[in-house]
């Protein structure tokens, strides 16, 4: 059974169609990239499969091993291990990150009937996770996001991505608003935590993510629809000649 | 941190979809004849055996009273109350005179066990000693002074205090047994023509509570009353005089219900602490009065006039308040800076959901040199209400070196509630720094869905947003409470998110 599975996603917002009929695959283990320009329906795509509010699914299904994911709320679907890392995570104030990550991952757990960590053997753990990232432990003791770098926020989706171990993890333009050392140690932070369980799909618009990510397949929104796929040579083609020969396609 | 994890799982176990302490005690009471005149005022003083001075004391307030009008500078709209329609005087009727807790009318008893008030030193009186070295803070003992609408009901602990030297005692029975004390003190902070609500308090006041911590006394345990509005139609005028002498410390709290009701109620409360040279005095309130339907019918009328009065050198005050209920709070705890160097503070939390009206604040009135105020404001509006900070910062002539810091946040949750700031600053010598910091917010659709993508629900995620935006100030709370005010905070916030 795929991991995920999107089939004729029709969704409106105010009235407006942005996705005309979207269909996408995601087996367990692989790397997708998603690519496209601005406008094409890439945001919207990750926003309706975590089930952001304002949007308006008109037609077609979304299964998440097998389970029809559109029938969850957001906190449910995060349980069963969707993660979507966001373009521009958002600050806190005075909830601190340590405090967020805790009551996250317990919030999770009881949602699954597992047992809620206590303290000390969160501590270990969160200690545990945030070292083998390289991460300080002072960046815990900090209100979430609150006076982070881009980089460091990055860092931070990276560090729940690890801690909560999600099945499948959507990357939204991580690589906007870094620069190349930061994408880096982002993008590295990534490829630590990609097994073969866990399937990730990459939203961007430049290639330039994909030279630290490798994916094992491409495609190309144009319009509200995935208009071509390929192998990773496909995103190079991309960089090479641009998004225009696709909008007739689409 | 674990708190607000706990918080959280505490809330999900309470049954929360309405008001918990909406509640009626069904006893007899012993009520005034309606409406106020002369008679009601002798009627109350005669109910309370007092002496001739204090009858003549709030004689004279009352004809003061009448010359006066209502105030209408608030932010707050209601309509007119007829004063003749209410009761001034309510009590349970006592079957005989009581000398032990449990000689109280059992219902008054279930009622403060249902509302969670620790009269456990039932326990105390029957002679169970907590184990030596239980040193658990949870475990404090807190003295409580119960307030059942227009009388004292109860309080604990007062022999281990009286061991102190502390006085703690329901201040009917202060005029009674310390007439020197509370002579001295009683009016000389919120003198009885102070204001209309204030000058009406001091006309029908009928009980409240006494506090004296002698010169050197650290006072060893919390002290705190719980009113209890539980009468129809009836006012609740409580008077509390906190005195902390030389080089005294008392940490005080006090929490406030009421039952469900239609009609509205009146809550016109005074509340006078003195500190003298090198004394402090901690205030801390947790008001949880009925506050109306989702229609905005019923709820409480909270009129309250608290001040401070710094009236030695080195003293303190320090006010930390946690307003989330009535349909309308008028209220502005303040502080008189008048010895040298002494220093006043004033941390609120005010919430207001549904049709509630919040028009609350402090006013710091710098008399002293090198006198010191900071002033951290935390309102949050949800539904359709509307909240005010309003506040008064102020230093005088003589007041050289004066210091003030002032920050006041407001948060937004939905686009029906208002949030207002309204800051005076005055400064009539060029020495004083004041600083003045104010921010509005919303809680943004982003933020309670990146919660909600991490496995929040969203109650949890705006429980969670709350009480990081209010940490700075529940952080002055005595820790006993600090759980209990998350916890309110969090259920005054329920249904406030589609």
């Amino acid at each position: 059974m795929a991991l995920l599975e999107v089939k004729g996603l029709k969704v409106r917002v105010e009235e407006r169609e942005i996705l005309h009929g979207l269909t996408l695959t995601v087996n367990e283990g692989e790397i997708h990239a998603i690519m496209g320009p601005n406008g094409s329906g890439k945001s919207t795509l990750s926003h309706v499969i975590a089930g952001k509010p304002g949007y308006e699914v008109t037609d077609g299904e979304i299964l998440f091993r097998g389970e029809d994911l559109l029938d969850m709320s957001p906190d449910m679907r995060a349980a069963k291990g969707v993660f979507l890392a966001f373009q521009y995570p958002v600050e806190i104030p005075g909830v601190s990150t340590m405090n967020f990550l805790r009551t996250a991952l317990n919030a999770q757990r009881k949602a699954r009937g597992e047992s809620e960590y206590s303290t000390p053997d969160f501590l270990k753990k969160v200690r545990e996770v945030s070292k083998s990232l390289n991460i300080p432990q002072d960046m815990l003791k900090r209100g979430v996001n609150v006076g982070f770098s881009g980089g460091e926020k990055k860092r931070n989706e990276v560090l729940q991505m690890a801690l909560f171990e999600p099945s499948l993890c959507i990357l939204d333009e991580m690589d906007s608003g870094l620069d190349i050392d930061a994408l880096r140690i982002a993008a590295d932070g990534v490829n630590a935590l990609h097994s073969p369980k866990r399937a990730m799909v990459v939203i961007t618009h430049y290639q330039r993510l994909l030279n630290y990510i490798v994916p094992d397949v491409v495609h190309v929104m144009s319009k509200g629809r995935v208009v071509k796929s390929g192998g990773k040579e496909l995103a190079l083609e991309l960089e090479a000649s641009g998004y225009t020969q696709f909008e007739d396609a689409a | 941190m674990p708190a607000v994890q706990e918080t959280v799982e505490r809330v999900k176990r309470i049954d929360v979809d309405q008001y918990r302490y909406g509640f009626e005690t069904l006893i007899e009471s012993d009520k005034a004849p309606k409406g106020l005149s002369e008679e009601t005022v002798k009627f109350i003083s005669e109910k309370k055996n007092e002496p001739a001075w204090m009858l003549q004391w709030r004689l004279e307030a009352y004809r003061r009273w009448l010359t006066m009008t209502e105030p209408t500078w608030a932010r707050v709209d209601y309509p007119k109350i007829d004063f003749q329609d209410l009761y001034y005087y309510s009590a349970p009727k006592p079957k005989k005179t009581i000398t032990s807790l449990d000689e109280i009318d059992p219902e008054i008893l279930k009622t403060y066990e249902k509302l969670g008030i620790p009269l456990r030193e039932v326990a105390m009186l029957e002679g169970v000693e907590p184990k030596p070295g239980d040193q658990d803070p949870a475990r404090r003992k807190i003295a409580v002074d119960a307030v059942f609408d227009s009388v004292s009901v109860a309080t604990t602990f007062k022999a281990e205090l009286k061991k102190a030297g502390v006085i703690f005692m329901p201040i009917s029975e202060a005029i009674r047994e310390h007439p020197e004390l509370v002579q001295k003190y009683l009016g000389s902070v919120v003198p009885t023509s102070d204001n209309f609500y204030a000058t009406l308090n001091s006309a029908v006041f009928s009980d409240g509570s006494f506090v004296y911590v002698p010169p050197g006394v650290r006072c060893p345990m919390e002290l705190s009353t719980y009113f209890r509005i539980n009468e129809r139609n009836t006012g609740q005028f409580e008077r509390t005089l906190i005195i902390a002498d030389k080089g005294s410390y008392v940490s005080y709290l006090e929490g406030c219900t009421a039952p469900q009701r239609d009609e509205n109620q009146l809550h016109a409360a005074v509340v006078e602490l003195v500190a003298h040279d090198d004394a402090e005095i901690k205030y801390s309130t947790v008001q949880n009065w009925y506050p109306g339907n989702s229609e905005g019918k019923g709820g409480i009328y909270n009129f309250v006039t608290k001040r401070g009065d710094c009236r030695g050198n080195n003293s303190k005050i320090s006010w930390t308040q946690v307003e989330t209920g009535s349909a309308i709070t008028w209220k502005y705890p303040s502080c008189i800076l008048r010895g040298d160097n002494s220093r006043g503070e004033f941390y609120s939390i005010a919430i207001s959901n549904g049709f509630q009206q919040v028009d609350s604040g402090t006013k710091m009135i710098h008399l002293g040199k090198n006198t010191s105020s900071r002033i951290i404001s935390k309102g949050i509006a949800a539904g359709k209400s509307q909240n005010t900070y309003r506040g008064l910062v102020t230093a005088h002539r003589k007041a050289t070196g004066a210091r003030n810091f002032t920050a006041c946040d407001s948060l937004l949750i939905g686009d029906k509630c208002g949030a207002h700031t309204v800051p005076y600053i005055e400064a009539k010598n060029s020495s004083a720094t004041f600083e003045h910091e104010a921010t509005t917010s919303k809680i943004s659709e982003d933020v309670l869905f990146y919660c909600v993508q991490r496995g929040l629900s969203q109650e949890e995620a705006v429980g969670l947003v709350v009480n990081g935006f209010v940490k700075d100030v529940l952080q002055q709370l005595p820790m006993e409470f600090a759980v209990e005010a998350q916890k309110l905070i969090s259920i005054s916030l329920e249904g406030s998110v589609g």
